[in-house]
């Protein structure tokens, strides 16, 4: 099937080509930051990870949710669902993908990566990560290729596949409760020593995740004769509405229990983060007013039924998940240091483009994979 | 077809290691759940960290605040003979830095205690922080290679060969004691006073006070120890001996240590 990512508009060469573009340029730094090493980073002793871990950690969001299309189809019979659970699954793929490359960038020593495997320690959690992440992308990549492949020859999947399904559906809660453990179980962090964090993480994933599903839909209609349906778009935003709204409460929860208990470590880097002249200020401040914006306008019929709209509040809630989960949960959590010092973060100019190069990445894949299913629906249509 | 080779391989070794350290998970795990159990029963709680560990060898050490304030200069002595005994580099900058012993003021040390109306000599003293050498260390809970580990004497070492660079040890410390080599640390050794008999480091380690545990084999007491000379500024030994001069130093005087509610039982004492 592969073959069929190699054929294509000039629009799709065009898109490819830019996106070819920006994984060179990412490449580029990474070689320089190979050479210099991590110190060509913004990265210091206080601020000890920065934009990689955090992208690390929303796109394992991104990936766990693919679960919200799988779960509905395959274990409650969910039709209006059948036709974009192979969506969700190569979404998970290429998010996983971005998260394995993230870890890659952000490692000291990137070339004794394996000693994780070499000196296997089930006491940390990255070791644990390490494995979830790994099979949840060998599930999506199996699951999704056997059922295309079914589809393609116009059969019913293999029996035998159902359990591999069937196995998917928690280990995607189990990649964003590992990762949310990574932090969860830090002493002397107090930002993070929170038991909520990994239901925190999975609420902002499953609107997070959804919403961006939704506006991958919307452009393929555009760009394609493949139509994912009003009615599983729709159920998708209910989705997201529910998820979105449980995130709020949960962050909620959080400032009650700092500022009500008024223990000045719960309060800290809330403080930090919201308010006064910290640099996330703004960041923060911009994700909370365009997560309520975007809510209002899912939950509004007009503007939920109308595309365009649609497609609005769906922007402006990934930004508002990115900012909060991208960027000030990571970098949020070493501020105040253990010693009680305020430490800035500005992330280089290689950092970044580095960043946007493991994004590029992601989109490459995402876009091959999704041509490739796209290909065999839009066959399918026209005989 | 790269890609997909190497995921296939990724994929077999891990399936291959997940069938191979299973049971060896579950007997670490199962090690990791009784010791908190067998904590609680011996005292509990914040008491529990005065107390030292059952048995064996646990080397800790002693600051004891009132040398270093009237001795002007001695602290910066210590951390001076440290740095230079272990290649320490000096960048200049924050941003890069890298330190094993340094001093900070009072409510940067112990950010748990009360401020407020303290009395005056805190206000001007600064302490000597360094790596607590936890009894239950959070670092080495976190590392996923084994490159920081825990000696039988208590010592939290440093293996730089298999350190991959993760950091997740200095998100997990509670203290702030650890530094991650940003660049090439070489050019930024003093050439004069370069230590032959210690390794310097390569960029991409994490690297922190190994209580000098190469200069202990050779019957030496650690760097800083030495810089004190005879003033008794610190004291450095096993606790768990009871005739040593540590024990009868904490047995005769109160003692503090940093952030004890966190149950990480520091190795690092100090008198105020």
């Amino acid at each position: 099937m592969l073959e069929k990512a190699l054929t294509g508009s000039n629009r799709y060469w065009g898109w490819i080509a830019v996106l070819l573009a920006f994984m060179a340029a990412g490449a580029l730094s990474y070689i320089q930051q190979y050479n210099y090493g991590l110190g060509l980073t913004g990265m210091s002793r206080d601020v000890s990870w920065g934009i990689y871990i955090s992208q690390f950690t929303f796109l394992v969001g991104v990936a766990a949710s693919g679960v919200m299309v799988v779960l509905p189809y395959y274990l409650h019979n969910y039709k209006v669902f059948g036709k974009i659970t192979i969506l969700g699954e190569f979404l998970a793929v290429a998010a996983v993908s971005m998260c394995l490359m993230f870890i890659m960038a952000d490692l000291g020593q990137p070339t004794r990566a394996l000693n994780v495997l070499l000196h296997p320690t089930p006491g940390s959690i990255l070791f644990w990560d390490m494995i979830v992440l790994n099979v949840y992308l060998f599930l999506n990549i199996f699951v999704g290729w056997i059922v295309l492949t079914a589809e393609k020859k116009e059969v019913a999947p293999p029996k035998w596949i159902k359990p591999f399904i069937y196995i998917s559906i928690p280990w995607a809660v189990s990649i964003h409760t590992v990762t949310a453990f990574l932090y969860a179980g830090l002493p002397g962090r107090h930002f993070w020593l929170t038991a909520i964090l990994a239901p925190r993480f999975l609420a902002s994933a499953f609107a997070g995740g959804p919403a961006l599903l939704i506006l991958l839909c919307l452009i393929v209609k555009r760009v394609t004769k493949f139509d994912a349906g009003k009615e599983a778009i729709q159920k998708l935003v209910t989705i997201v509405i529910y998820a979105a709204l449980i995130n709020v409460f949960f962050v909620l929860l959080e400032f009650f229990t700092g500022y009500y208990s008024n223990i000045p470590g719960h309060m800290h880097t809330l403080d930090y983060l919201f308010f006064g002249d910290g640099q996330l200020v703004p960041w923060m401040q911009t994700s909370a007013i365009f997560c309520i914006i975007a809510i209002v306008m899912l939950i509004v019929p007009a503007t939920r039924k109308r595309e365009d709209t649609l497609a609005i509040a769906c922007v402006l809630l990934f930004i508002a998940l990115w900012i909060d989960k991208g960027l000030g949960l990571v970098i949020g959590g070493f501020v105040p240091s253990p010693l009680e010092e305020i430490t800035a973060y500005y992330p280089s100019f290689q950092e970044i483009m580095i960043t946007l190069g493991v994004w590029a990445t992601g989109a490459f894949i995402l876009t091959v994979l999704f041509k490739i299913a796209l290909s065999v629906k839009e066959e399918k249509m026209i005989s | 077809m790269d890609i997909k080779r190497r995921q296939f391989l990724k994929i077999a070794g891990l399936s291959t290691i997940a069938g191979l350290g299973a049971p060896a998970a579950f007997n670490l795990l199962l090690k990791g759940e009784t010791s908190p159990v067998l904590h609680a029963s011996s005292g509990g709680g914040a008491e529990a960290s005065h107390e030292a560990a059952p048995t064996g060898v646990r080397l800790a050490m002693v600051i004891d605040q009132r040398v270093f304030d009237a001795k002007e200069g001695l602290a910066q002595k210590c951390t001076t003979a440290c740095h230079t005994v272990h290649n320490v580099p000096n960048f200049g900058n924050k941003k890069d830095e890298i330190k094993w012993i340094f001093e900070v003021p009072f409510e940067k040390a112990f950010t748990n205690k009360s401020h407020y109306h303290k009395n005056e000599h805190l206000h001007d003293s600064s302490f000597l922080v360094l790596c607590n050498h936890c009894d239950n260390p959070p670092c080495v809970r976190a590392c996923p290679t084994k490159a920081t580990y825990k000696r039988k004497d208590g010592i939290v070492a440093m293996d730089y060969h298999r350190c991959i660079g993760c950091r997740f040890c200095m998100a997990a410390c509670p203290y702030g004691m650890r530094s991650f080599n940003w660049r090439d640390p070489r050019p930024f050794i003093d050439k004069v006073t370069y230590n032959k008999e210690f390794p310097t480091r390569m960029r991409g380690v994490v690297e922190k006070c190994n209580f000098c545990v190469d200069r202990l084999a050779r019957n030496l007491q650690p760097a800083c120890v030495e810089a004190c000379g005879n003033t008794g500024a610190m004291i450095f030994g096993d606790i768990n001996d009871s005739h040593s001069e540590i024990s009868k130093v904490l047995a005769e005087n109160f003692t503090i240590q940093r952030k004890p509610a966190l149950g990480t039982n520091p190795s690092v004492f100090y008198i105020v």
